[in-house]
């Protein structure tokens, strides 16, 4: 077993080592850069929450009850744009997956530190980039920038919204090259594949699709810059372009994208469920190779965004099933989950209220994602609120409560301080139920026909835009809580120990917070993952 | 004796071995996103060229096609020289390898050349789009989209190659001052990945810009 350390609460760790504006801003180590991630994010989260929440106030009224139409446009363009790129896609990998994985697989720090450091500027460029577009007067292309709208017509500063994604896609290559490298040749003595906590797979998916995807946005990206510049043809039909081929580029990047955000957090969840059910997984290896199918899958389904758009019946046939075998590897992940919480000894600490609500907010996702991926009823919900809702469901119901349940599930570990228990309760609760009240009248709502992207709508929708926009405000005050408790408990809190939740992964086994290079010495494995009863003895001392 | 300063471990790594196949591994997985990066590029030509074949194969009889086949010989050639200064330094013939990445790298700015000559001559024969573009035919827009592909996919290609001339540069002086040596030469290793990656890419592009209207002229 490893070796057993006791808490020390005035060692040197890797938030004391140096001091200084520059030794952050210079830093090397996966987990300052993690925090420096963590930091932009969060501005970015409540900026892209922002324009949010002006389009939910705005909805307030048929008419539209404060902007203009025009404005409307660009409010949900941004918030797109922001919210993807510069919250979702980094969230958990660069934040969580930064400070976890190189010590979940029982190393000194990822394989290239310095690319670490540079994807991070590369992401602050990019946000800076992008954000510019905003002062400028903002892009009302919608975050998916169609062509010919944004090459010809569009107005607003498509190209510069467009470059500071390319630039920010940047960081995503490196962050999944990192994280590939890491896995493969920096795992601890005794640390095979197979040992590996589920974390370090759902990871690795991720790298992959970060690797292979990114770079097609990439050069999409720098098309419709091309064409928007120059104006010259290459997706526009009057100068014998297809725009139907920017689509097919542009969604064989942002489907695998989706997987991007999701999977990070059934990472998370499948160390929380574990570790809070005192079970080893259940069918470790369905669950581990299941993170590797979604990641394979989810390139091959990008035809479903395009139904209407005038593909061919039997391309569309073959997306249809393709998009209903995804649900296979998803469903093995949720059963097995809820098999690990059978018969467990649960307790419903806050990053289990969050795994929880993952499961559920997740499987509505995915079952209403199946209802899509059915051609005939796609047809009738195509550019709907159904679509926004179901969207919504896996990319907030899904990767914000992972992203939230893995800060506080890991928090101890960051700042080396345990969060206050019953707020951080509360403030779960209050999410989950201001989330289904903002998006489940939307699945109504598009049902019955609503338009997604428009400032205006009939008036028998109002009632439950009404109610939308009212869960949206619980929502927000359910956000603004953990930011406010969690600022607060980094100085304030009481000092965490070691292993404050008994779990069993090597990041437990050291100090929190970790010192400099995470272990005092390296680690030798000689244990699978999630073996709480082998480790019993050890695990209760924490 | 060689030079060992770069022999350092850094940091994060327990074993020189694990850095080594950590920094060959994270360039291969770099090529892999090259590889993406262009084939993206690929698809749109390859979808637009079976739509429209006679205009795409008018615009590629207006390329200079003995300057691209002058160029892939060269690109070809210095790959050789690539290699072969790979093995001499692995060999410890480090003033031999640093010769032959210098004719490497000359090579590389040999290419660049003709290709900006090329550059020149279309944009004189008013064939480079937003630049002037004059095309009478039956499918202009087409042929129009032709050149765009050309100058964005060599662009491209020409700005990873200007990246490569400079990684090659940079691998001269240390090789030249034998702190790259058959102790340790992973830098050059990967250099050399990175620069045959460049190569294969360009024989692609000779094949699709230069060779379906070559018949023609």
């Amino acid at each position: 077993m490893a070796t057993h350390m006791l808490p020390e609460t005035a060692a040197r760790n890797y938030l004391n080592e140096e001091d200084g504006i520059f030794s952050w801003l210079l830093t090397t180590d996966h987990k300052r850069i993690a925090l420096l991630y963590t930091f932009s994010i969060t501005l970015l989260f409540f900026l892209g929450g922002a324009f949010a929440v002006l389009m939910r106030l705005n909805l307030l009224s048929p008419h539209g009850a404060i902007v203009g139409l025009e404005t409307y446009n660009k409010l949900f363009t941004m918030h797109g744009v922001i919210m993807v790129w510069f919250f979702l896609i980094p969230s958990i990998p660069n934040t969580i997956g930064n400070f976890v994985l190189p010590m979940a697989v029982g190393a000194k720090d990822l394989a290239f530190p310095k690319l670490n450091l540079l994807s991070w500027y590369l992401f602050m460029l990019g946000a800076f980039v992008a954000i510019y577009s905003i002062f400028r007067g903002g892009v009302d292309t919608g975050w998916t920038f169609y062509t010919p709208l944004s090459t010809t017509y569009a107005m607003g500063y498509v190209v510069s919204a467009a470059m500071g994604v390319f630039i920010s896609g940047f960081s995503s290559i490196l962050t999944g090259l990192n994280f590939m490298v890491t896995i493969h040749r920096m795992r601890a003595p005794g640390m095979t594949w197979f040992r590996m906590p589920i974390f370090c797979w759902s990871m690795y998916a991720t790298s992959v699709i970060f690797v292979l995807a990114t770079p097609i946005l990439a050069i999409t990206l720098i098309l419709i810059c091309i064409e928007r510049v120059f104006r010259v043809g290459v997706f526009d039909p009057a100068l014998g372009g297809d725009p139907l081929l920017f689509q097919h580029m542009f969604w064989f990047y942002s489907h695998p994208a989706v997987y991007i955000m999701v999977l990070p957090a059934m990472a998370v969840v499948s160390e929380i469920i574990p570790t809070f059910s005192r079970k080893p997984i259940f069918g470790y290896k369905a669950v581990a190779f299941s993170s590797l199918g979604i990641a394979f899958l989810g390139f091959l389904v990008w035809g479903h965004h395009m139904f209407v758009a005038g593909i061919s019946v039997y391309s569309a046939l073959a997306f249809s099933f393709l998009s209903y075998a995804v649900a296979v590897p998803s469903a093995i992940k949720v059963f097995n989950w809820t098999a690990t919480m059978y018969h467990g000894s649960v307790s419903l600490e806050t990053p289990m209220l969050y795994a929880i609500g993952f499961i559920g907010l997740f499987t509505i996702g995915g079952m209403t994602g199946l209802m899509l991926a059915a051609l005939g009823i796609d047809v009738h919900v195509t550019d709907t609120y159904f679509v926004v809702a179901h969207f919504h469901y896996i990319m907030v119901g899904g990767a914000v409560m992972g992203f939230l349940g893995g800060i506080h599930f890991w928090w101890p570990k960051i700042s080396g301080k345990m969060y206050p228990e019953f707020l951080a309760k509360l403030s779960a609760l209050i999410i989950f139920f201001g989330f289904n009240l903002t998006f489940f009248p939307q699945f109504i709502l598009g049902y019955m026909g609503m338009n997604r992207r428009y400032g205006s709508y009939a008036p028998e929708f109002q009632n439950l835009n009404v109610l939308s926009t009212a869960g949206a405000s619980i929502l927000g005050v359910g956000y603004i809580l953990p930011l406010c408790y969690l600022i607060w408990s980094w100085k304030y809190g009481p000092v965490a120990p070691p292993n404050p939740w008994r779990a069993t992964g090597l990041e437990w086994k050291t100090n929190s917070p970790p010192p400099k290079h995470n272990f005092d010495e390296t680690p030798l494995v000689t244990w699978k993952a999630y073996e709480f009863e082998a480790q019993k003895e050890e695990l209760n001392l924490g | 004796m060689a030079d060992t300063s770069h022999l350092e471990l850094r940091e994060q790594f327990s074993t020189p071995e694990q850095q080594r196949e950590s920094a060959i591994s994270g360039m291969w997985i770099f090529i892999v996103t090259e590889l993406m990066l262009f084939g993206g590029l690929f698809v749109a030509f390859t979808v637009y060229r079976l739509r429209y074949p006679a205009a795409f194969t008018r615009g590629s009889s207006e390329m200079e096609y003995w300057m691209g086949a002058l160029n892939t010989g060269i690109l070809i050639s210095s790959s050789l020289t690539m290699s072969l200064a790979e093995y001499f330094v692995a060999q410890n013939k480090s003033m031999r390898g640093a010769i032959l990445l210098l004719v490497t790298i000359l090579l590389g700015a040999a290419f660049l050349g003709i290709k900006f000559t090329e550059y020149y001559l279309h944009f004189h024969d008013h064939k480079m789009p937003a630049f002037g573009f004059e095309e009478t035919g039956p499918f202009a827009p087409q042929v129009q989209l032709f050149f765009v592909f050309y100058y964005v996919m060599t662009g491209l290609h020409s700005l990873h190659l200007l990246i490569g001339i400079g990684l090659v540069f940079f691998m001269f002086v240390p090789t030249a001052l034998r702190s790259l040596n058959a102790e340790y030469h992973t830098p050059l290793d990967n250099t050399s990945l990175y620069w045959h990656f460049i190569d294969v890419i360009w024989v692609f592009l000779f094949a699709i810009f230069y060779i379906p209207g070559a018949h023609i002229r």
